[in-house]
This record gives C-alpha cells, structure tokens and sequence, in this order.
C-alpha cells in the first residue's frame, strides 16, 4: 500500500495545501514586508466559516456535490472578511511602524482568533467533525480521495488563475509595480492601500480554499489546525523563496513531498532508524529550511538582492 | 498666461527638521520653470511634495485652481501632475511596455494608450527596440528615458523632472536636455529640477535659486545664466 508512487502523491497533495496557504504569505510580504503570522488562522477561519454554511445554513441531507462550493464560498468569505479586517483595523495602522510592531500584533491576533473560535464556536473546544469527501479511486498503485482530486483541481485552478491575474490584468500589474517601489507606484496613479487590501483578500481566499481541502480530506477540523499547517505553509514561502507567488507554490510542493518521503524512508538508513515516521515528518520539513536557508537564503526561486534595486 | 501650479508660502518638515522652509512660486502654462541649487537644497522634497508623497506642514499649493494639500499622491496624477522621480525608479522587473502601461495607469482610452506608447518609443528608439526586455537591465540614461517617457504617459498638463541629468554621460545628457526642449516645443508644462544649472537655466523660462531650503533668487532663466553671484555659486566661475 504504502509504495514509492504512493507516497509520491501523498506529498504532492500536502504540498499543494501548503502552497495555498503560502500565497497568502507570500503575496503580503511582497507587498508590504510583513509576515502576517495570523495568516494560519485565517486559514482556520476559513475551515470553521465552511462548516457553518454545512452545518447551520444548508438543509439537512444537502448532498456534497452540492454543498462543497457552498461552503468554499462560506468559507472564502469569512477567510477574505477577516484578512481584510485585519489589514484594516490591526496592521494599517501600525504601518511605518518599527518591523516588530506588526509582528506582535500578527501573533497576537492569531492568539484572539484561535480564542474567539474556541470560546463562541459551538463545540470547538475540541475538534469537529467536517464532511468528509472519502470515495477512494485506484490509479495504479496509487489510491486517491475525492478530496485529493478537489485539493488538485482547486490548486491548478488558482495558481493558473492567479499567475495570469498578475502577469495580465491591469490590477496585477499594478501589483508588481507595488511590490517594487510603492512610492512611485503612487505617483502612477495607483491606490496603494488598494492593492495593500487586494493582496490580503487573495491570500484569505487561497487560505480558505485550502481549509475547505483540508476539511473533506481530513474530515475533522479544530481551532488549532491553523497553527502547524501556518508554520509549514509560512515554511514553504520562505523555501520557494518569499514574494514571489510560484516559489510559494514550488515551496509548498518541495516541503510536502520531502517530508513525506522522509518520514516513510529515512529509518531505511542504517542507524536513524529510530528518526522514520509521521512524528519526525515535522522536524524533516524544519531540517529543509534550515538547509535551505544556509545555502540559499533568498529561497529557491527568490530573487537575488541586487536585482531588487 | 494661465497660471497651472502656485505654492504660497509651502513649508516641509521631516520631523523637526524643516527642509522647505517657505517658498513661493508659480508655474504658468507652457512654461518650464526651474528650480537649482544644490544638493540639500530643497529641490527634491519640493516635487515630493507637490506631487503629494510628503504632507506640507504649512502653506498652499493650487494646481489649475484646486487646493492640492491633503489630496492623495494617487489622486494628484489623475489632476494632470506626472512626476518623474529623482533617482529614475523604473519598475526594474517588469518589461519596458509594462513601465509605460502603469504611467497610463489612469487612462481608459486603449487606443489613445497605444499612440502614445509607439510616441513614446518614436521619442526614445531604444525603448522602442527593447519593449520586451525587464526595465532594470537598461543603462542608467535608458532608465531616464524610460522614467520620462513613462511620466508623459498620463498626458499630464504638468510634467515634473527630478534630477534627469543626474549620473548621465555628457551625450546621455545632451539627449535628454534636447527631449526637454523638444517637449517644450510641443507646449508641455515642465517643473525641472536641477543641479546642472547652465543645462537647466538655458531651456527655462523662468528660474529659482533654492538654497537650504529658501528661494534666493528668481528670474527668467537667461537673467540667472548672466547673474554674477549665481556664475560664481553654480556654474563654477570665479
């Protein structure tokens, strides 16, 4: 069962939740240079506003064809609202700042969200059950879930969607002019404050996006699942190298697939045979970084400093 | 004459240091107004200013009538003011074409954005022959062209050059100087700064002397060209 193909797509499939969720890191501190550490539980939100629209708002027996872009849409507004707010109320504010100021504010916030979810959430001090999408196909040696298709298809479907909204569209274009030098993108003509709260929507809507994978693939979710997979997908941006939108993507690929692969082989090697298994996968995936960071600090696909004049 | 710019009395302050220390002087249609002196002087906070990226902390500016203080930077480019920054600040990484398409960012008249990109590449060929390229691989005088064509791309009834001489080779200069002269030609409003006052002072219509943040002289730009303390201070004569 568990053959090299196998684990192959294993990771492939977390890594692509972590390239989702990386986006939203990414995108921001292009823009802006902030890390927004309550981006994980952005992602969290999201899981939690997906499974209201389930719960609370579709009738009872609403088959899952049916509910799952419901909740995606559930889930991407509550995920967006909060990103968005949070820009507004909490980071904007601080903007000009000195850089540790909305660092606090990021954890901080994450603690308030996690608090909120757990404190007014009906049953959320302990995890709740998320429809689950678990109808199995067999390619090859390889067993596949629908919500490992939906997880797929989903992060073609906004990568692709993505990359031509930067390359292509005019708002996208004001993006990257943004992203180089925010002073003289004003003087363009271009709203950089709207842009600023463009980036953060986008990056809570892949965070939903992926929470709502997350939940049909799991089929569990609680407030703090937005803690790790914040960590790794923050992990992923920094190794595609942070700001820049396919590194987040490649990132996210290149830590799921090596995590995973490490921890079903790496107790093959003689004498770490006590280092195998999921309870080291995450200590792999912080061995990565470190890695990385010594021999490529800019990340795989970031830039080097000198380009960025 | 119409006047386009008036700035009564502006002063700008970075914290509690004031870099602008009020001045007055006013731009009318068609001219182009210089202002010289040399680095430190005031020049650059001056257009920073003007074109809204700096908060005044006293005075007024009057753009065509309208009180610009307060107005935000993004929406004093949609009154007609471009400004080309000190220091070019192209778009390194993005093309050429994309540079010029952000300077029209404004504009909703595709094929009116199209004419003036190719009147843009007639101006300066070069840009023109490496449309595709990323902005940041230009030469520092192909950055300015870049700069100035991207300015004009908004078709501002006030253009504002920072510096565009700054850092150039004599023949880069006499390039850009000649598209200033040319621009002026075709009637377009020029603020220019400038350190290279016999450059600036021989196109201008009218110039003022900044020094530590103070006007100290003005006058037509000929007048200042044969003024002797202004020989003695910028254009190196005893």
């Amino acid at each position: 069962m568990n053959t090299l193909p196998q684990q192959l797509a294993n990771g492939l499939l977390l890594g692509s939740m972590y390239g989702l969720i990386a986006i939203g890191y990414t995108m921001v501190y292009g823009i802006v240079q902030l890390i927004n550490f309550a981006h994980g539980e952005i992602f969290m939100t999201g899981a939690f506003g997906a499974l209201t629209v389930y719960l609370y708002i579709l009738p009872d027996g609403t088959t899952l064809a049916v509910a799952v872009p419901l909740m995606l849409i559930g889930g991407a507004i509550v995920a967006v609202l909060i990103a968005v707010g949070a820009e507004r109320f909490a980071y904007r504010p601080l903007r000009g700042a000195p850089r540790l100021a909305p660092l606090i504010t990021a954890i901080g916030l994450s603690l308030a969200l996690q608090e909120l979810v757990r404190n007014f959430y009906p049953g959320a001090d302990r995890a709740r059950a998320f429809p689950g999408l678990d109808a199995t196909h067999d390619i090859g040696s390889v067993t596949i879930k629908d919500a490992d298709i939906f997880l797929v298809v989903a992060a073609i479907v906004c990568m692709s969607g993505l990359a031509w909204f930067v390359r292509k569209s005019r708002t996208g274009r004001a993006m990257q002019a943004t992203a180089q030098d925010p002073d003289t993108a004003q003087l363009m003509g271009i709203d950089t404050n709207r842009i600023i709260v463009i980036a953060f929507a986008i990056g809570g809507f892949f965070a939903a996006v992926a929470a709502v994978a997350y939940g049909l693939k799991y089929g569990s979710i609680d407030y703090r699942m937005g803690f790790l997979m914040g960590l790794k997908a923050f992990t992923a941006a920094v190794l595609g190298g942070i700001g820049n939108i396919y590194g987040a993507m490649l990132g996210g690929i290149v830590l799921g697939v090596a995590e995973t692969l490490a921890s079903a082989y790496i107790d093959g090697i003689p004498g770490m045979d006590k280092l195998g298994g999921q309870s080291w996968a995450n200590v792999w995936a912080f061995v990565l970084l470190i890695l990385v960071l010594l021999f490529r600090p800019q990340g795989l696909l970031g830039e080097r400093v000198a380009d960025r004049a | 004459m119409t006047t386009l710019l008036e700035v009564e009395d502006l002063r700008v302050a970075y914290g509690k240091i004031e870099a602008v220390k009020g001045i007055s002087f006013k731009v009318e249609a068609g001219q182009v107004v210089t202002l010289i002196g040399t680095n430190g002087a005031g020049k650059t906070t001056t257009l920073r200013t003007l074109s809204g990226l700096l908060k005044p902390s006293s005075g007024k500016i009057t753009f065509e009538g309208q009180p610009l203080n307060g107005v935000a930077a993004h929406k004093i480019v949609a009154l007609g003011l471009a400004h080309s920054p000190e220091g070019r600040h192209i778009f390194p990484r993005l093309t050429i074409e994309d540079n010029l398409r952000l300077g029209a960012f404004l504009r909703k008249d595709k094929e009116g954005i199209e004419k003036d990109i190719q009147r843009a590449y007639d101006l300066f060929s070069i840009l023109g022959e490496r449309r595709k390229q990323a902005a940041g691989t230009l030469s520092g005088g192909e950055q300015q062209m870049l700069a100035m064509g991207r300015a004009l791309m908004s078709q501002p009834k006030l253009l504002m050059l920072d510096e565009p001489s700054m850092g150039l080779s004599p023949i880069m200069m006499q390039k850009i100087m000649s598209t200033i002269v040319e621009l002026k030609s075709q009637g377009t409003t020029i603020l220019l700064v400038e350190q290279n006052a016999q450059a600036a002072l021989s196109l201008a219509d009218q110039g003022h002397v900044m020094e530590v943040g103070n006007i100290v002289l003005s006058g037509t730009g000929q007048d200042l060209l044969h003024d002797e303390s202004v020989r003695k201070a910028y254009l190196g004569e005893d």
